[in-house]
């Protein structure tokens, strides 16, 4: 009975609305606060940097994003692609027209445009719902993706049909480009994806995050309550879709380097949509075991024979990683429907109680 | 039958002769069921109604109407003097209407905090900027909240599931924490479904006597349906009575206990 809550009693309101509450658990993300800011980057390879840290961040932050909507709000969304595109799209229009401002506060404003597409392709969900929702939303990821294609403004008449990032400069350091470092490109997505987890966080355990709740759990007694559910569920529409626009941007700018229409395709949104499910719906901390999991775990399996000397054909890696990482979604969902998360709490619950079963 | 369930050391409050609200001439048909015909009463600031009837009688649907969820094809709804033929149930609320389900529908995943917390939700105003902050207004409101949120829960002796999520609580629980919610928007008129349906004599007596403390401590004005007239008769200074979507008899529970009508229609077949 080390890790517990009993005899750590809150004397405040303010205390106990903490969204960590639990001592241990306040260690415990220190040390994974410390890790990701000072450790790992600090002693990492170029490889890592490129394969695993940056991708995860970035990822975190779109699973972030969707589960605002799908595991907040309850509303099913198969177009988190297409809205990431939005936001990168608009930050290489932002780029372009105003060159001198800084590219933090541009990847920033540029999740306001997928905010505005996202409210209107949300506008739906007002009359539809599950499944049929679903639809409207592939309908929207199909759309846009072809408006990214045919709309040659959109990437500046490149012959290319690409965009490609250009060289920018932030307090003399080099940050886009080919020419900025991994370790300054990995320092900027950690900074926007934990203040987009701060601001997630506040608005989930005050009025915002009842609300969405109260919509997604009952809407007929959301209304009884005075809940206007078209305030609900745009807001839910609207956050989210900034939070995954501006990973859409840090996706391009800040990892890439370049990107196609067909970088934000429908396999990008079920990607993202998966993190959402196997990290666990519903939760802040599930966002990142699902990023971890479907974007970190495969590039570990892949290295696991390099380590062990074996000299296996990269292709063969490549397939039985799909078969590992597929076996182990199944098992999960089978294990736990309610995701990583849900296993998490379900430890710490057991941890709680230990050495006694109950 | 008429087992007392509510403490004696209270009694209801006296009229005091102001009416909240009017139920005018109100008809309401599903395609050729007719629901509701005719029906006509009204309730007194600070009573305690009651609504009673055989099953299908109607009784529901007129609570439906009253929050705005039913729009009725004939009549009108005076509410605070203010008349209105159509209302959506957030508008209701915003007026001061709450009320709770004759099947329990709280926000299954949330926890009982959370219910009675989204209950005060119309009471908050920081807007978005201040949330995503949260430390400063934000936080300041949602304390304010905080206090009141617990003061029902002291109220309602829930404090022991203040966390647990709703979905996991028993029936009798969830019934109460349903009306932590209700009790949360500080209404003027709570209507309450069949508060005490499906629970244990234990279960019920407590809940008459949170029913009765609301009205005292807090004078709402308070409709009830409930179909254990031992409980109408203890509760309630008005009674109105319904039968197939009509209204056969209103008044004291003894006038009504006598009324012939009455006793053929309802009480005669229980
Ligand atoms: N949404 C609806 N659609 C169709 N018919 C309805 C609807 N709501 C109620 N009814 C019908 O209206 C009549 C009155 O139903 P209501 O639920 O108001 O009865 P009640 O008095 O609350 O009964 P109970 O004691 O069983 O709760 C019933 O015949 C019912 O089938
Ligand atoms: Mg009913």
């Amino acid at each position: 009975m080390y890790y517990r809550e009993s005899g750590d009693f809150k004397t405040s309101y303010q205390a106990d609305n903490q969204f960590i509450s639990v001592y241990q658990d306040k260690i415990l993300v220190s040390i994974i606060i410390f890790l990701f800011w000072l450790v790992l980057p600090l002693s990492v390879s170029e490889f890592t940097f490129q394969a695993i840290l940056i991708p995860f961040v970035i990822y975190s932050t779109a699973a972030l994003g969707l589960n605002i909507l799908t595991g907040y709000a309850g509303q099913i969304s198969l177009g988190t692609g297409a809205f990431m595109g939005v936001g990168a799209y608009s930050c290489y229009k932002l780029v372009t027209y105003f060159p001198e401002v800084n590219i933090l506060i541009i990847v920033l404003l540029s999740g306001l445009f997928s905010s505005i597409i996202g409210v209107l392709f949300g506008l739906p969900s007002l009359k539809i719902k599950g499944f049929y929702l679903a639809i409207a939303t592939l309908a929207a990821q199909f759309f846009l993706i072809w408006i990214f294609e045919k709309v040659a403004w959109l990437y500046n008449y490149n012959n290319s049909g690409a965009i490609e990032v250009p060289t920018s400069t932030s307090f003399n350091f080099v940050v886009t480009g080919p020419s900025a470092s991994s370790i300054t490109k990995y320092y900027i997505v950690l900074i926007i994806c934990s203040l987009m987890t701060l601001i997630t966080i506040n608005l989930i355990r005050g009025r915002f995050g009842r609300v969405w709740q109260s919509v997604r759990d009952n809407d007929i007694s959301s209304e009884i309550i005075g809940i206007n559910i078209l305030h609900a569920k745009i807001s839910a529409f609207a956050i989210s879709s900034y939070v995954i626009g501006v990973s859409g941007a840090m996706l391009v700018f800040f990892w890439k380097g370049a990107a196609e229409a067909n970088l934000f395709d429908i396999g990008l949104s079920f990607r993202i949509l998966f993190m959402v499910i196997i990290g666990g719906l519903g939760s802040v901390l599930g966002a990142f075991f699902g990023a971890f999991f479907i974007v970190v775990l495969p590039v570990l399996i892949n290295v696991v024979p390099q380590f062990m000397g074996l000299a296996v054909a990269s292709e063969t890696v490549e397939h039985v990683n799909l078969i590992i990482i597929g076996s182990l979604i199944i098992a999960i969902l089978i294990i736990e429907p309610h995701g990583l998360s849900r296993l998490w709490s379900i430890g710490r619950e057991k941890l709680r109680l230990w050495p006694f079963p109950h | 039958m008429n087992a007392s369930l509510a403490p004696d050391n209270i009694q209801p409050t006296s009229p005091s002769g102001n009416t909240l609200l009017e139920v005018d001439q109100i008809s309401l048909s599903f395609g050729g069921v007719k629901a509701l015909q005719d029906v006509s009463f009204s309730v007194e600031e600070k009573q305690i109604t009651a609504i009673i009837g055989p099953n299908g009688a109607g009784k529901t649907s007129m609570l439906n109407v009253i929050n705005g969820f039913y729009h009725p094809q004939q009549g009108q709804i005076h509410f605070k003097g203010l008349h209105r033929k159509q209302m959506r149930p957030h508008e209701a609320a915003v007026q001061g209407i709450a009320r709770t389900f004759q099947n329990v529908a709280l926000f299954k995943g949330m926890s009982t905090l959370n219910n009675i917390m989204a209950g005060r939700n119309l009471k908050m105003k920081k807007n978005l900027f201040w949330q995503a902050l949260y430390y400063g207004p934000a936080r300041d409101e949602e304390m304010r909240h905080r206090l009141e949120a617990e003061k029902i829960i002291d109220f309602l002796e829930i404090q022991s599931i203040r966390k647990t999520p709703v979905g996991r609580l028993p029936y009798g629980l969830q019934k109460r924490v349903e009306l932590g919610r209700a009790l949360a928007m500080e209404p003027d008129l709570l209507l309450l479904d069949e508060p005490m349906a499906g629970m244990n004599l234990e279960e019920k007596q407590d809940m008459c006597r949170f029913v009765l403390d609301i009205n005292e401590q807090y004078g709402t004005t308070i409709v009830l349906i409930e179909h254990d007239m031992g409980v109408v008769m203890d509760l309630s200074e008005r009674v109105v009575v319904l039968d197939y979507g009509r209204k056969i008899a209103d008044g004291t529970p003894d006038e009504v206990r006598s009324n012939q009508t009455v006793i053929d229609a309802y009480l005669g077949n229980n």
